[in-house]
């Protein structure tokens, strides 16, 4: 293999995706589609050996996600472990399910951060898009985390349907005491992706966003930190996918297998599991791994450009969800030459956005314009 | 960015913590989704940050143990990790 086969580093972070199941229906939700072949979970045991694992490979952070990580009866035996290994412990959670005796049990395994979704400020917009009542549960357990001496990270999955009340969103944020919010453009993979064309803002939305988020962050600084995820759809270039291919972050999903990235499900390569590999291997020797390590795989043109230690090409998986090749240079970048696939879903969005400010007051509270377009996510054991 | 005084006493804020990392042999510092790994005199500083100490007597002791240490580059590292909420520094002018 090449020099660059394996990064001198090693990966930083572990994401545990636990479980798929999840109380929510979010209907930009970066699960995959074919959630019921994710149903037969690793063990607590197994799980406890990938933590073993992940810190002796330099593993520090361990981002406990799902699905709805809540839903695991062993979660504060695994977050046990992972405390016991040094590991900083993260989880991001819906929130539905952290009763205060389970908060408290998590406390005293060793947790040491909370991240909570809401999906907007408003109640009943926020229900709505969850597709099931959770906001007030919602702020009453980010309540308790703060109670707890926890720091909470409060995030926001932005769209088309509540971008422009990021305002109203990091007043909730300010209200609930948050440390940090994370304001994240809808990544589109998964759900998201086949809810795309009722998800995708319009420029004006986003310009319109990103001078409130310029001026809260002067305003909150030292205060609260805003997480802003940049929308790569309206960029110049792509994002840097992960900080690289097999570069800084391995996923683990809730059958055991292991990807570089959490939209890697589909990509057309030979899969790798922890039930048959040790992380180690699959980190330096895996084909799924190895395959976008560096910058050799890169075709024109990525290849000879300034920015292929920038952003790496882009992401992999959206080049193949957008042109059927993983190996092409991702769309969103203006100098992809299929980087007109991406035009033209930017200017459906914007038309679409037109019809709808025709349709209903830009301004009316709770109100998802054409409401019943969205395709909810649905329960992993209850298929669409 | 807010600068740090003489009489700041700075101290890791409670959601963040210094490691040692064996896999890198480096100390790292932990906190919510972050990662900073430090290098030899980062270490050292972030070793002082106790709360007790103020910026003066950080920076004294620092040249104490080494030979040559930047004044300002300790004041703006911690500057840096106050801005990140890494580090709290409480003035203790006003004790």
């Amino acid at each position: 293999m090449e020099a660059t086969s394996r990064p001198p580093d090693g990966p930083f972070g572990l994401l545990a995706e636990l479980t798929y199941e999840c109380p929510l229906h979010c209907p930009y939700c970066s699960n995959p589609l074919a959630l019921a072949d994710y149903r037969e979970e690793l063990t607590t045991a197994q799980w406890r050996r990938v933590l073993a694992e992940a810190a002796e490979l330099g593993v520090l952070q361990l981002h406990l996600s799902g699905g709805e990580p809540l839903r695991r009866r062993d979660l504060v035996e695994i977050v046990h472990r992972a405390a016991e290994r040094g590991l900083y412990t993260n989880l991001i959670t819906s929130a539905l399910g952290l009763s205060p005796r389970r908060a408290e049990q998590l406390r005293a395994a060793g947790l040491d951060h909370v991240q909570i979704s809401v999906q907007a400020d408003d109640p009943a917009l926020s229900d709505r898009l969850a597709g099931t009542p959770s906001f007030e549960r919602k702020t009453a357990a980010a309540r308790l985390v703060k109670e707890l001496g926890w720091p909470l990270t409060l995030n926001v999955v932005l769209h088309r349907h509540n971008i422009d009340r990021i305002d109203r969103v990091l007043a909730l944020a300010e209200k609930l005491a948050a440390d940090r919010v994370e304001l994240a453009n809808t990544q589109y993979y998964g759900w998201a992706w086949r809810n795309r064309r009722e998800l995708l803002p319009s420029t004006d939305q986003l310009r319109r966003a990103e001078a409130v988020v310029r001026a809260a962050r002067e305003r909150l600084k030292g205060r609260m930190e805003i997480i802003y995820v940049l929308p790569d759809y309206h960029g110049r270039y792509p994002k840097p996918c992960m900080g690289g291919w097999g570069r800084r972050q391995l996923t683990v999903v809730p059958n055991g297998d292991v990807l570089p990235c959490p939209a890697a499900h589909a990509l057309p390569l030979p899969r790798a599991s922890v039930h048959e590999h040790s992380l180690a291997w699959i980190w330096e020797r895996s084909p799924l791994f190895t395959r976008f390590r560096g910058t050799a795989w890169m075709p024109e043109p990525c290849r000879s450009c300034d920015r292929r230690e920038l952003d790496f090409g882009g992401c992999r998986c959206q080049a193949f969800q957008l042109t059927g090749d993983a190996a092409r240079t991702d769309p969103v970048c203006h100098l992809s030459p299929d980087h007109g696939i991406v035009v033209e879903a930017v200017r459906a969005a914007e038309e679409a956005v037109r019809a709808d400010e025709g349709a209903v007051r830009a301004d009316d509270d709770a109100v998802l314009p054409r409401g019943g377009v969205l395709t909810p996510r649905p329960h992993p054991s209850r298929p669409a | 960015m807010r600068t740090v005084s003489d009489t700041d006493r700075p101290r890791l804020a409670p959601h963040a913590r210094m490691a040692f990392d064996p896999a890198r042999e480096r100390h790292v510092l932990l906190a919510p989704e972050a990662v900073a790994v430090l290098g030899g005199s980062g270490s050292a500083v972030l070793g002082l940050c106790d709360g007790e100490r103020t910026v003066a007597e950080i920076v004294a002791e620092l040249h104490r143990r080494y030979d040559h240490v930047s004044d300002d580059e300790v004041r703006l590292f911690l500057a840096r990790l106050a801005a990140k909420r890494y580090v709290e520094v409480s003035d203790g002018s006003d004790e």
